[in-house]
């Protein structure tokens, strides 16, 4: 390089023409193979294409595939599809739309819904594309139409696939529902390079399961090439790929428990998880009241739309996932096994409870919900008789941050993972949390009512289940989900989801035998729900709760008359039987139910019995009966 | 007293480059006709275009050489602020961010780095001329990089091509060794393998359709089909002006922009694209001798620079829809519908005028 530090223009410019050189060599080797290409299209297969473009004028047309079904653990069909007929139009082919609409109605029923949707429709695609008028035409209905089809041109009956849920409302908020592709879909389609396999599909997975499982269950579009004459109509099929339909999903739902842990709701509003706790299955999911997902299908009409989104009970929320609520004592048990893990409160250790706990240096008293307090208290019975004062003094001793970074193992604070979308977090307050949220300083007796899951803690019903199933695997955490195993419609095989344990935290089975115990004790006379327990053939760990509404959603919009109802405390009850090896964990929550024991408890029971015993209920849960348990928490 | 005054006017103009220039853009006229679906609004709209891209390399071709080298490191800083502006603040359009929304106008910046970037690598070259190491190719990499992921990322894969491309030109021209061409050849035909376990299902499937379009046969790979379609059956001396099925019958897509290659094939046959190609070939070929009797380094670098991209864009769109390359948005120069490209390419040539008629000014 040194030598080059003078100037050669001569040989600058000599090299830079060899370089010159090269490139226009490139130019020419590549001008050659384009000239080779267009000689092969245009001179040796002239023929082919010839053949191609003259005499066919070919359109491709896409065929949409079979969506997948989904079947409960049993193979009960949740979700399927089936033929309709549609009469449809394709406005660019007609000349008086308005005109067209009234004629047909002339012969064929077409209600103002009907005409209402179709310029919903309308409004929403191109000139050129075919938009229903009307769907699901009887045979009748049809065959008076192609009798009467040469006075309508650009009117054409089509038969298409239609999805439907033949157990109509149950199970909904798992299903979720399909409806029509929207502009929102369509840039998500783009963005994710799949716009093109959705060429002639309609629909998409709105919510649910429908919608988490989207590319398993839409399969793979077909086409066909169709040999078209001048006025567009297909003439003869020269080539076809057959569409690959859907996945099925098999579920780990048992619809019969499902339809037994809705009707045990009644009237009331609320939601049931139920896991298994070994491997993380959903056996039941029930957000009541519940809706018909059909309803959806092909648009909501206004009025059904506006019944559904405006009741005072919400049935559109998905409860277990969405609904935040105070665990109340429901957290006690958890709350136990974080002060024993780090050494607190070991039998024989116990504390006298005169009715309230008052924080060192202050006069304010936390009060117990009994008055007069439970005596002398140690840890068991303290899960077993709700005590308030117990948890204050545990709380406080164990600090916010230690408990809450224990409680994180259980799940509270973050989404479990199920494979469901829209899945909300809860939250596990720590002074950290509150400093950036709230710009405040932690006050002690902040940490004092977290022990008994007051103040800011909130779960959602899949937590709380989640949770316990983790305490009744002994600490090991398995993420929650509804799909078992999906059936790959391209190879017929089977395969199982895989199960994954996510966290696995190392308790000391004594530890776990105490809170068990306290637990099981709910269940026996003395507990505060010694009714759930009556009569039952296996042992039952569970743990009652009382929450406030204060501040729930679910409260937002009050309607004087309901007012009263609604201002009732939530009912909180978590189980996991048998209690010695557990099989199923179970969080339930009524609103407004007011005792955790007496309206929640039984909806538990029964699932349980079925689950574990094959027993069905003869009548609903006696909701409001007055029972045997502790008259609070 | 005119013919001193037109003398005078033309006296920057190179006029076989601009006969060959005014032949091309004629043809362009006709077939533009044919695949609007003979609309005269559209021949009309890009009449205009033709007539302000015209007067454009007019103004150009006056601007001494030296003068552009004082403009290259402002064209540039203010091309690569732009762009930074685009990915900060730009509209979004069919799915990509490529406009700058200021006010008065809105502006593509990426169309303007294809004059800069070669600008700026081309004064880069000519001032370390005499020192040449290979830290200059690697800083030089980097003056070519920047704007080059700004633009991927828009994303606007064709103008990135062609940007790309018009760097590297002056890179070969400057005289790279063929040993790190080649090192570096070999250095991305070994990355491939590791990097495509990385990218996600849908990233390797849009890749896939790039390379074959027959896999998706109802998206991209379409375009390709029928765009085929029509080539074939144009034959040898083509189905004959405003005659191309395909083409009239409204099969092809993108027909008066990207794929009006595919209309020019099916009506022209492949007599009228050999005349065509020899018309590229003709404008190609007076580039090349421009450059390789241009002063000094940075008026040779731009020149061959200029010239060889006006090469790959014509190849790449011909290419891609004759099937033998992937389809990326690029359009075919000078005859492809649309103001914004025809006015970066007339520009081009409005400096390759320069570089030719200032020269012999000077040597005079």
């Amino acid at each position: 390089m040194k030598s080059s530090e003078l100037r050669n223009p001569q040989r600058e410019q000599h090299q830079f023409r060899l370089r010159l050189g090269v490139a226009a060599a490139m130019v020419l080797v590549c001008f050659s193979i384009l000239l080779a290409r267009l000689f092969h299209l245009q001179v040796l297969r002239y023929d082919h294409y010839q053949t191609l473009a003259e005499n066919n004028r070919i359109s491709l047309v896409p065929i949409v595939p079979n969506r997948g079904l989904i079947l409960d653990r049993k193979g009960v069909v949740l979700a399927h599809n089936f033929f309709a007929y549609t009469l449809e139009i394709t406005p660019s082919k007609v000349d008086d739309v308005e005109k067209t609409v009234n004629d047909i109605s002339k012969i064929i029923e077409i209600t103002p819904n009907d005409r209402k949707q179709f310029k919903k429709f309308r409004d929403q695609s191109h000139n050129f594309e075919s938009i229903p008028l009307r769907t699901h035409l009887t045979e009748t209905e049809a065959a008076l139409f192609a009798v009467n089809r040469y006075r309508f041109p650009g009117v054409e009956i089509k038969s298409r696939l239609f999805r439907h849920y033949p157990q109509g409302a149950m199970g909904a908020h798992i299903l979720g529902y399909i409806s029509r592709i929207n502009d929102a879909d369509l840039k998500m389609l783009d963005k994710s390079g799949d716009i093109s396999n959705y060429k002639g599909s309609d629909h998409i997975g709105k919510s649910g399961l429908e919608q988490s499982y989207e590319r398993q269950l839409h399969g793979t579009t077909g086409f066909q090439q169709v040999e078209i004459d001048a006025d567009g109509h297909a003439v003869r099929v020269l080539s076809s790929t057959a569409p690959i339909p859907g996945d099925n999903l098999v579920l780990s739902i048992d619809s019969k428990m499902q339809d037994i842990a809705e009707k045990a709701f009644g009237e009331h509003r609320g939601a049931l998880v139920a896991i298994n706790p070994t491997n993380g299955e959903i056996l039941a999911y029930a957000s009541m009241p519940t809706f018909d997902p059909n309803l959806f299908v092909d648009g909501i009409d206004s009025e059904n739309w506006k019944a559904l989104n405006e009741s005072l009970d919400k049935p559109l929320i998905n409860r277990p996932l969405k609904g935040i609520y105070p665990p109340g004592s429901t957290f006690k048990p958890f709350v136990a096994m974080a002060g024993l893990e780090n050494g607190k409160r070991e039998p024989p250790y116990s504390v006298p409870d005169p009715g309230y706990f008052m924080l060192p240096g202050s006069t304010h008293k936390y009060r117990d919900w009994k008055p007069g307090g439970h005596g002398q208290v140690d840890v068991r019975r303290a899960i077993t008789v709700s005590c308030d004062t117990f948890f204050y003094g545990l709380a406080l001793d164990l600090g916010i941050d230690r408990l809450a970074g224990f409680l994180t193992h259980f799940g509270f604070g973050q989404k479990t993972g199920i494979d469901i979308e829209g899945e909300r977090s809860g939250l596990l307050p720590t002074p950290a949390w509150k400093a950036k949220r709230w710009k405040q300083k932690w006050f002690p007796g902040e940490t004092v009512i977290t022990g008994i899951g007051q103040g800011y803690t909130l779960v959602t019903p899949l937590q709380l289940a989640y949770a316990t199933a983790i305490l009744a695997n002994n600490g090991a955490a398995v993420k929650p989900h509804f799909v078992t195993s999906i059936q790959e419609s391209r190879s017929g095989v089977t395969r199982p989801v895989p199960i994954q344990t996510v966290d696995k935290l190392n308790l000391n089975p004594e530890h776990l035998d105490l809170v068990r115990a306290g637990m099981v004790d709910v269940t026996k006379p003395g507990g505060t729900a010694a009714s759930v327990g009556a009569g039952a053939t296996y042992d039952i760990a569970a743990k009652t709760g009382t929450a406030q509404v204060v501040g729930i959603k679910q409260g937002e919009k009050y309607n004087a008359s309901a007012l009263d109802e609604r201002h009732r405390d939530h009912a909180l009850f978590i189980a996991y039987a048998p209690a010695e090896d557990p099989k199923i964990a179970v969080a339930v929550i009524v609103e407004n139910g007011g005792h955790g024991g007496s309206a929640a408890g039984p909806i538990a029971r029964q699932v349980m019995d079925y689950y574990l015993l094959g027993k069905e209920p003869n009548q609903p849960a006696p909701l409001e009966s007055e029972s045997g348990d502790a008259p609070h928490d | 007293m005119i013919d001193i005054w037109l003398k005078k006017a033309f006296v920057h103009i190179d006029r076989f480059l601009l006969g060959m220039l005014l032949l091309v853009i004629m043809v362009a006229l006709f077939v533009l006709y044919s695949a609007s679906g003979q609309s005269t609004d559209q021949v009309l709209r890009q009449i205009i275009n033709l007539g302000a891209a015209l007067t454009l390399m007019w103004v150009v071709s006056h601007i001494p050489p030296q003068r552009l080298e004082s403009i290259a490191v402002p064209a540039y800083v203010l091309g690569l602020l732009l762009l930074v502006g685009v990915a900060l603040f730009g509209d979004v359009s069919h799915g990509a961010r490529r406009w700058l929304n200021l006010g008065v106008a809105r502006i593509q910046p990426s169309e303007g780095m294809k004059l800069a970037v070669p600008l700026m690598l081309a004064w880069y070259f000519a001032r370390r001329e005499a020192t040449l190491r290979l830290a200059d190719y690697g800083m030089a990499a980097i003056l070519l990089a920047l704007p080059l992921g700004l633009i991927v990322k828009q994303p606007d894969l064709g103008t990135a091509l062609l940007i790309g491309a018009s760097g590297f030109y002056v890179l070969f021209l400057a005289g790279l060794s063929w040993r790190i061409m080649g090192g570096l050849a070999v250095i991305i035909g070994a990355l491939i393998p590791i990097v495509w376990p990385l990218l996600h299902d849908y990233q390797r499937k849009r890749v896939l359709i790039l390379l074959d379009p027959s896999q998706d046969p109802l998206g991209a790979g379409y375009h390709t089909i029928q765009a085929m379609i029509a080539l074939g059956s144009g034959g040898f001396a083509g189905k004959g002006w405003l005659h191309g099925t395909q083409a009239q019958l409204d099969f092809l897509p993108e027909r008066h922009t990207d794929f009006i290659f595919a209309v020019f094939g099916e009506e022209f046959g492949l007599l009228g694209i050999s005349l065509l190609m020899l018309l590229f070939l003709a404008i190609i070929a007076r580039g090349l001798v421009i450059a390789a009797n241009a002063q000094n380094m940075f008026s040779r670098l731009l020149a061959g620079s200029i010239t060889l991209t006006f090469f790959t864009y014509a190849f790449v769109n011909m290419g891609m829809v004759s099937g033998i390359l992937p389809v990326v948005g690029v359009p075919l120069p000078l005859i492809s519908y649309g103001g914004t490209s025809l006015v970066t390419l007339l520009l081009g040539f409005g400096i390759l005028m320069s570089i030719q008629t200032h020269k012999k000014l000077v040597a005079s």
